[in-house]
């Protein structure tokens, strides 16, 4: 897995975001309108295309982009 | 013919099925336009588009999960032309009971006018409690010691809901369901086998806080609570990711087990009915089992997610728009508070 696929796939299932508005660097809390139902849909994204499931612990560990793609990547 | 071999044959031959079922919904409800003027950051449109809910019922003051529930048996006997006295076993379901003692289901046979001879117990589950409450009717029907049970399930969420919480609201509505399971001589079984999980690991991840003996609500808690009326039934606190989580992680290979015990493939299943926790969740647990959208049945619009109450109204609707049948294969799944999962197929 790369990390341009996994931005684009989070680019595309959650539609406030302005696709190439994501880099690894980006802070989903600095994300504007950033709410619990963004988190439950990366977890569904997540699930669906790497058949990984993230839980909430795995969450507040991750601050940036690059954060969740390592966790993911560590568990494919 | 001999003691072991009538027993043999009765055990073969009997087998529990799902007879008739009803619910009951209280008359006041909460729209999202209500909530929206409570709650003035969410839009409509929001609140829709997170849960699949426009409506939720809401109990009047007093009006507990016992009186829920016998509205839904009075229902059940007019609607489907059943007399009281065959029934030999009440099980009340809900997280709602009236008193630590006696059980709901003593007060409840008496209210209902059930036998005096009827058994009756309460099941204190959630989300889980119409399936569980079903494994128990099976095996009362199929180890021959009753024929026809009445299976209430029944809660108010509301009750126990901070009224500044706006997710609980949501996705929340009280109801009231009954269920007669009775013994079916046929060759066929009704309902088929269980798969049952639990997890108390997660219990502190939805949990109704202040409700019981354990910190127990003392002065404090109520003085704290007095603007709201006290929150005198306990609070509801959930942690709507570990919950989401958990519902990816146990319920797909629940359905597998389900389909392994009952010797079934996915494609013999003709429609499937989980517990209706909100639609978002359902939906991604839908695709990732990879289930048509044809077959996998919905109901939470006009009353949101009622708990224990679930799985019959979403059954009953089912029915009535022709998705299930006399005949179908049905798959029931329930997963939630606890942690706690089970489910089993109904032929109908």
């Amino acid at each position: 897995m790369d990390i341009t696929t996994f931005i684009s796939q989070i680019e595309n299932e959650i539609e406030e975001l302005t696709p190439g508005s994501l880099t690894p660097e980006t802070e989903f809390t600095s994300l504007k309108e950033w709410s619990s139902m963004h988190v439950l849909i990366l977890i569904a994204l997540i699930d669906t295309e790497y058949n990984v499931t993230i839980t909430g612990a795995d969450l507040q560990q991750c601050k940036s982009v690059n954060d969740l793609f390592n966790v993911v990547k560590s568990r494919v | 013919m001999g003691y072991f071999f009538k027993f043999a044959v009765n055990s073969l031959y009997v087998s529990a099925y799902i007879q008739a079922i009803s619910y009951y919904l209280p008359e006041q409800s909460l729209s999202n336009s209500e909530l929206c003027d409570i709650f003035p950051s969410l839009t409509e449109n929001d609140i829709f588009k997170r849960t699949g809910i426009r409506k939720r019922h809401i109990t009047k003051d007093g009006v507990v999960g016992s009186d829920l529930g016998y509205e839904a048996a009075m229902k059940l006997f007019s609607e489907h032309g059943i007399d009281p006295s065959t029934i030999d076993f009440l099980i009340f379901c809900t997280e709602g009971l009236d008193y630590k003692g006696p059980a709901t289901a003593c007060i409840l046979q008496h209210r209902l006018g059930l036998p005096i001879s009827c058994g009756a117990i309460d099941v204190p589950f959630g989300c889980t409690g119409f399936t569980y409450g079903l494994s128990v009717a099976k095996g009362l029907i199929e180890s021959g010691q009753a024929v026809s049970v009445l299976l209430l399930t029944s809660d108010i969420p509301s009750t126990v809901i901070h009224p500044s919480d706006a997710e609980l609201r949501m996705i929340f509505g009280d109801a009231g369901a009954a269920t007669l399971i009775t013994s079916n001589e046929a060759f066929s079984k009704g309902v088929g086998k269980f798969s049952f999980g639990t997890d108390g690991s997660g219990a502190d991840n939805l949990m109704v806080e202040r409700s019981g003996t354990r910190n127990a609500a003392d002065a404090e808690w109520f003085e704290k609570n007095k603007d709201v009326g006290g929150m005198k039934y306990g609070q509801m606190k959930m942690n709507s990711l570990e919950i989401f989580s958990f519902a990816m992680r146990v319920v797909p290979p629940m359905i597998n087990d389900i389909l392994t015990k009952n010797e079934l493939k996915k494609e013999d299943i003709d429609l499937f009915v989980f517990h209706q926790a909100n639609t978002f969740l359902l939906s991604v647990l839908r695709r990732k089992l990879k289930i048509e959208e044809d077959k996998f049945f919905m109901y939470m619009e006009e009353v949101g997610n009622t708990v224990s109450a679930s799985i019959p109204i979403a059954l009953y609707e089912a029915i009535k728009a022709g998705k299930a049948k006399k005949g179908s294969t049905v798959l029931l799944a329930s997963f939630g508070i606890g942690y706690s999962w089970s489910g089993t197929v109904v032929r109908l």
